[in-house]
């Protein structure tokens, strides 16, 4: 297969020129700002359409009425209540944009953003980029996911310059928050159920019109392609159904070109970061209430530091699709009848997904703060205030090799940068004599261990989301500095081939591009070769003497992915995992790690991630169980 | 009974023909020992058309010296006219100026062309059997091209590629025969040449053959044999030209209406080679309607079928291995087609629409409706503002002062934008009563539309654009514009998508290879059908600062086919396969498709003597 990156250039770091969107808030009227002239440049001059005209284009497009009647003729009931009920889905999902309220958001979220966040930056080149993309065809915006507040700030940034609201998938919780769920809609928002399985009207329906809002094109579109907020802070495996909808007026010629925008959006401090930690550890997420969000306002109280949104390049669909699509295999069947999607055109859009999930990551701005994770989580007794800066000024060095962008103000001094991130995260760590360590969460007494357990791997769990927050950077080379420890040899095919394998080891938890195993290992290659840790000779990878440290720290990052699912396998092969079911499993395994966490025979807190338990199932079930024994068996 | 009669007079016609026939050939073996004889014995076309550019040579636009354009000659409805508005679009759409001029070499350089590839015995015995021939250097390099962009760009620039080593005009069906067999008997590559009007590069000699290539110019067997009133048919030689057979056909009272827009130049033969077309379709029908009996000469024999019966069950159509056979089988020579009686009324019209959406939603439902005019068209708007910078001076105050209202009403009245509105030409045809009935009911249906009557003559100069575009490609060529118009068909719910990408995709192109001035790229809805449309596309621009502009020209060209294609468009409508689409004919009628027609081409022609390699 022929790459979907048209060459490195598309992943080449470039230093964008970020400038802060709140310094203007602050200094004229939130109300003007508000009640200024909108005028926004829409594709092809497109007017959106009135929410009543959309929805009736949807309802009777021939693809939903041929759903309908097949529905009708499945279930046995008459077309016309079915019928019914898909008009009522579209109802409870569609947006209402409207522009009154899109100000009123504008007025609110000026005064929120400037209490919660010291600057938003934006980068000015991604701004003009999208504007002239949004003129050009219709543009889907992909932002990462890591908070509530993503689309906020985005739709925010869109108005404040004049770029065309978005309308923004949003799941089905949300809507029910009374009030707020109602100015959402009317923002541009529309509802998705979370769970639709095989819901086939409810599938129809939603498709349909995500792909009637991208023909007409009088709005970007704006989903998340990871599916779901990140509850560890890091790229989750892509989801493709949004992402197939999206592109499909293209495949089939309704559209010249769907050009797919990847924002980055990075946080200092996220705003969620206890309740990520306590949803990790298994308690439930609170339900998404108005009252919930009127108690969480203590949140306002706070200092959250900067973010970041940095607007990719517009990624081209056609661009991406010459040679891999054959467009012409939509010629034979009525456009509005249902996509089959080929193996090939399945393929191609998880390769799209994935890309743009890359993208993303390679625009992230990392903080100090991610990077002093790294030394704190790989010392759990905590580390003299000296070593951590030597560590983390080390690993700066580091990253920037290895291409990261990183937000490290120049102008102040590296200590002082480092002692205000700390004090930003003051909930997670605290500096005490000299000592940097772990703050436990308090609580009311007396516990049991398990709650003690619970209580130290909060912040545990914390520092390791930040910690994933920055972990893209080093995931190529460490791979490859892990695979040439456990390679038969050191030559290159030998190393690589033990690469490919840990690649599909952690196909679950770290993002790769499928099929783009050679770029990723000669990309992990590279960077060891900058930063002097690698030669390579005769085709034989060496590491140098002088470098090694970066090595032992490279595959120290792994460590815990590996003990996990070292733990997690063991745990399988007990005898009475003869036969499971995904939730037994899962509390067996919660059950289990806490066990050997009391008996202390564990250290690192952050096998108790859920997240990678489910990872494991899934990668248990999708490989040959034996196979990952065996590679744990013989790896120790 | 009655059939017999019909056969009876078919064979005394055949035999009164096979005299003439005789009679010929003795004139022409007596004059044309000496072959320039030969030139002056039969009418040659070549001596009134121009040798590297389209049409007449007295035709031709031009800059005068104040930079205003006129055409010149005396027969179109334009010749001697001034179109004032024609420099200034010039300029403002491709960006040209009128001081940099790209001017084609004036004659042929008679030393540039190959000298002859002959195969003398089969030359030999050729003249034996008296057979006009040539191997004159003009006679060739006139038979080795279509009218391609790049064939015409390489005349005019005096490059001459591969040209045919022999030029040979039979003068019957039983001259075809002969030559025929001589061909196979002294594997000579045969190319039959009808009117030369190919864009498909299927005339082009092709640069691998080793044989000695004769091109077999059917012109002078342009007669008509007879014309069966009861039956409504006419028995013609194939290599009878377009208005040709029309005007003769007038004479009596009728007319075939098959009007391809090459009419002037086209032959009947050409027609059945390449499944041709006409813009009066929907009363007359395509190529394949029309043809009721078609004799072709092959190297396995003469291919005919053994009646004339209107409708056959007899196995697959043989007529369809035949019409768009592309000259790869052998030479059609003679053709039955249907005639009918010359229409009493004839009207043109036009409507005027707010936008090309609402344009083709409108052809659309005349098509429902099955109540096309003989000719229904839709321009998009860039091709309006072409066809209107075509507008000749007008005479009178009064006329411009008309025209200054109609455009008032239209625009500022009607509210209609004049960079999205579009016009519809139509030309309706029959009893004048039933014309003007047909005419209410199509307006009828173009005002749910939005669409506005906008008066006879601009539907009329909008068919008279067709018949000078290609005049207008050579004045373009003379300023560093080049361009081409490419056609395909596409179902009905496409027509508007395949439209946008394709325009697109031709602006992209350019801007990509590097054009400096954004491309023309205008479409129009020719032809309409009950399942889909056939679109017609032109496509030019400035080429000053490209070293290689033809290169890019095919390019863009490719990336807009690939594109059609991709769209779910055809291959080709009209203008057939040739050299130029091949690579594409695999996909569009799959492996066994083509596997079918190799093997009808390895029975009828095993040595491959009608080596032309169009189509497969």
């Amino acid at each position: 297969m022929v790459s979907l990156l048209q060459g490195k250039h598309m992943l080449r770091a470039e230093l964008e020129s970020f400038f802060d969107i709140l310094e203007e808030r602050r200094q004229s009227s939130d109300i003007s700002h508000a009640l200024r002239t909108f005028s926004a440049q829409p594709y092809h001059e497109a007017t959106p359409p009135s929410v009543k005209a959309l929805n009736r284009m949807v309802l009777e497009s021939q693809f939903l009425r041929y759903v309908i009647a097949e529905v009708a003729a499945e279930s046995g009931e008459p077309p016309e209540c079915v019928k019914e009920e898909a008009a009522g889905i579209l109802d409870k999902m569609a947006q209402n944009l409207q522009l009154s309220f899109i100000r009123l958001l504008g007025f609110s979220l000026s005064k929120i953003f400037k209490r919660l966040f010291r600057s938003i930056w934006v980068n000015e080149d991604g701004l003009a980029r999208l504007q002239q993309a949004i003129q050009e065809h219709p543009v889907i915006l992909m932002p990462n996911h890591r908070s509530y507040i993503d689309f906020l700030v985005l739709s925010y940034i869109m108005f404040t310059y004049d770029l065309s609201i978005p309308v923004i998938a949003a799941g089905i919780p949300l809507m029910g928050m009374s009030l707020i769920g109602e100015i959402f809609r009317r923002s541009g928002a529309f509802f998705i159920r979370r769970s639709i399985g095989s819901d086939k009207l409810y599938w129809a329906v939603l498709s349909e019109y995500v792909r009637t809002i991208v023909r007409t094109g009088f709005a970007p579109v704006e989903f998340y392609v990871e599916g779901l907020r990140s509850r560890t802070l890091k790229s989750l495996t892509p989801k493709l159904g949004k992402l197939t909808m999206v592109l499909e007026p293209f495949f089939k010629g309704e559209v010249y070109d769907v050009l797919l925008v990847p924002v980055s959006i990075s946080y200092d401090r996220v705003l969620e970061e206890t309740l990520l930690a306590h949803e990790l550890l298994g308690v439930p997420k609170p339900k998404e209430t108005t009252t919930g969000l009127l108690k969480a306002r203590k949140v306002l109280e706070d200092d959250y530091g900067c973010m970041h949104v940095c607007f990719g390049k517009p990624v081209s669909a056609r661009a991406l699709a010459q040679g891999r699509v054959n467009r012409g295999q939509f010629n034979l069947v009525p456009r509005g009848l249902p996509l089959n999607a080929s193996a090939e055109l399945q393929e191609f859009v998880n390769g799209v997904a994935h890309l743009l999930v890359r993208l993303q990551e390679k625009n992230m701005v990392l903080s100090p703060w991610s990077l002093m994770t790294f030394t704190l989580l790989q010392s759990p007794q905590g580390v003299d205030w000296d070593q951590l800066t030597h560590k983390t000024l080390w690993l700066r060095t580091l990253a920037l090799r290895f291409g990261a962008h990183l937000n490290w103000p120049a102008q102040l001094a590296d200590s002082e940068v480092m002692s205000d991130s700390l004090a930003l995260h003051h909930s997670i760590a605290c500096r005490e004599k000299g000592r940097v360590q772990l703050v436990e969460e308090v609580g009311p007494g007396p516990v049991t261990q398990e709650e003690a357990v619970f209580r130290k791997a909060s912040a545990v769990l914390m520092c390791a989301s930040y910690r994933n927050q920055a972990l893209h950077v080093f995931t190529r080379p460490a791979l490859v500095a892990l695979a040439m420890t456990t390679a038969a040899s050191p030559r290159k095919e030998d190393v690589f081939r033990r690469f490919c394998f840990l690649q599909e080891l952690f196909a679950n938890e770290l993002i790769f591009i499928p099929g783009h195993a050679v770029q990723d290992f000669e990309e992990g290659c590279d960077g060891l070769q900058q930063c002097g840790a690698l030669t390579i000779t005769d085709q034989t990878l060496r590491v140098t003497e002088e470098e090694q440290d970066a090595i032992i720290f490279l595959t120290a990052i792994l460590q815990p992915f590996i003990e996990t699912y070292e733990v997690v396998c063991r745990i399988l092969c007990e005898e009475r995992f003869q036969t499971f079911s995904e939730k037994s499993f899962l509390s067996s395994v919660r059950d289990a790690v806490i066990k050997l966490l009391i008996s202390g025979e564990q250290d690192p807190h952050c096998q108790l991630q859920m997240w990678l338990q489910v990872n494991v199932y899934l990668l248990v079930t999708q490989m040959l169980l034996c196979v990952g024994c065996f590679f744990i068996s013989s790896w120790k | 009974m009655f059939l017999k009669i019909i056969h009876a007079c078919k064979t005394s016609k055949r035999k009164v023909q096979l005299s003439f026939c005789c009679m010929r050939s003795i004139l022409s073996l007596s004059l044309s020992l000496s072959l320039s004889l030969s030139y002056f014995f039969f009418p040659f076309r070549h001596d009134i058309m121009k040798w590297n550019g389209w049409g007449y040579s007295d035709s031709r636009f031009l800059f005068n010296k104040k930079g205003q354009a006129e055409f010149t000659g005396k027969r179109y409805r334009l010749s001697g006219l001034i179109l004032p508005s024609l420099k200034d679009w010039f300029e403002g759409t491709f960006g040209a100026n009128l001081q940099h001029k790209s001017p084609a070499t004036p004659a042929l350089n008679v030393s540039a062309v190959p000298p002859p590839n002959l195969n003398e015995s089969f030359v030999e015995e050729l003249k034996a059997a008296g057979v006009a021939l040539s191997q004159e250097p003009e006679d060739r390099v006139f038979r080795s091209h279509g009218h391609c962009l790049h064939e015409i760009f390489a005349l005019r620039e005096g490059r001459i590629s591969r040209v045919p080593d022999l030029v040979v005009w039979p003068s019957c069906h039983n001259d075809v025969v002969k030559i025929v067999e001589l061909a196979c008997k002294h594997n000579v590559c045969l190319i039959p040449y009808g009117g030369g009007t190919s864009v498909s590069s299927a005339l082009e000699c092709p640069p691998e053959e080793t044989r000695s290539i004769v091109s077999l110019d059917t012109s002078q067997m342009n007669r008509i044999l007879w014309i069966d009133e009861k039956n409504l048919t006419a028995h013609v030689e194939a290599g009878i030209i377009g208005q040709d057979l029309e005007r003769q056909l007038n004479e009596s009272g009728y007319c075939t209406g098959h009007e391809p827009d090459s009419m002037e130049f086209s032959s009947l033969g050409g027609w059945v080679a390449t499944r041709a077309s006409g813009m009066k379709k929907n009363i007359y029908g395509n190529i394949e309607d029309l043809v009721v009996h078609i004799k072709m000469v092959t190297p396995r024999g003469v291919i005919e079928k053994s009646c004339q019966g209107p409708r056959m069950s007899t196995g697959p159509d043989i007529h369809h291995f035949i019409m768009g056979s592309e000259g790869t089988l052998g030479v059609v020579t003679e053709v039955t087609m249907k005639i009918r009686p010359v229409p009493e009324y004839q009207k043109y019209g036009s409507i005027v629409f707010p936008n090309f959406q609402q344009g083709v939603a409108c052809l659309r439902e005349v098509a429902k409706q099955r109540c096309a005019p003989a000719s229904i068209r839709l321009m998009d708007n860039e091709q309006f503002q072409f066809g209107h910078a075509l507008k000749p001076q007008v005479s009178s105050i009064f006329t411009s002062f008309l025209d200054g209202l109609k455009k008032f009403y239209i625009t500022k009245f009607k509210g209609f934008d004049p960079h999205h509105l579009c016009v519809a030409t139509l030309l309706f045809e029959g009893d004048r009563e039933k014309v003007l009935q047909h005419e209410k009911q199509v307006y009828d249906i173009a005002a749910k539309f939005g669409g506005l009557a906008a008066g006879e003559d601009n539907g009329q100069r909008g068919y008279m654009l067709t018949f000078v575009i290609a005049y207008l490609r050579d004045l373009g060529m003379d300023y560093y514009v080049i361009g081409e118009s490419f056609e395909t068909s596409v179902p009905w719910d496409r027509v508007l998508d395949l439209c946008r990408n394709v325009k697109e995709r031709i602006v992209r192109e350019c801007k990509e290879r590097g054009v400096q001035f954004p491309p023309l790229s205008t479409c129009r809805v020719t032809q309409t059908y009950d399942a889909g449309a056939c679109v017609y596309f032109y496509f030019a621009f400035n080429y000053r600062g490209l070293s290689d502009p033809i290169h890019v020209y095919e390019n863009v060209e490719h990336a807009a086919r690939e594109e059609i294609l991709a769209n779910g468009g055809s291959l080709s409508h009209h203008h057939g396969v040739g050299k130029l689409r091949k690579e594409w004919m695999k996909e569009a009628v799959s492996t066994v498709g083509l596997g079918m027609l190799k093997s009808v081409k390895e029975y009828v022609d095993p040595s491959n003597i009608f080596g032309n390699r169009n189509l497969l």
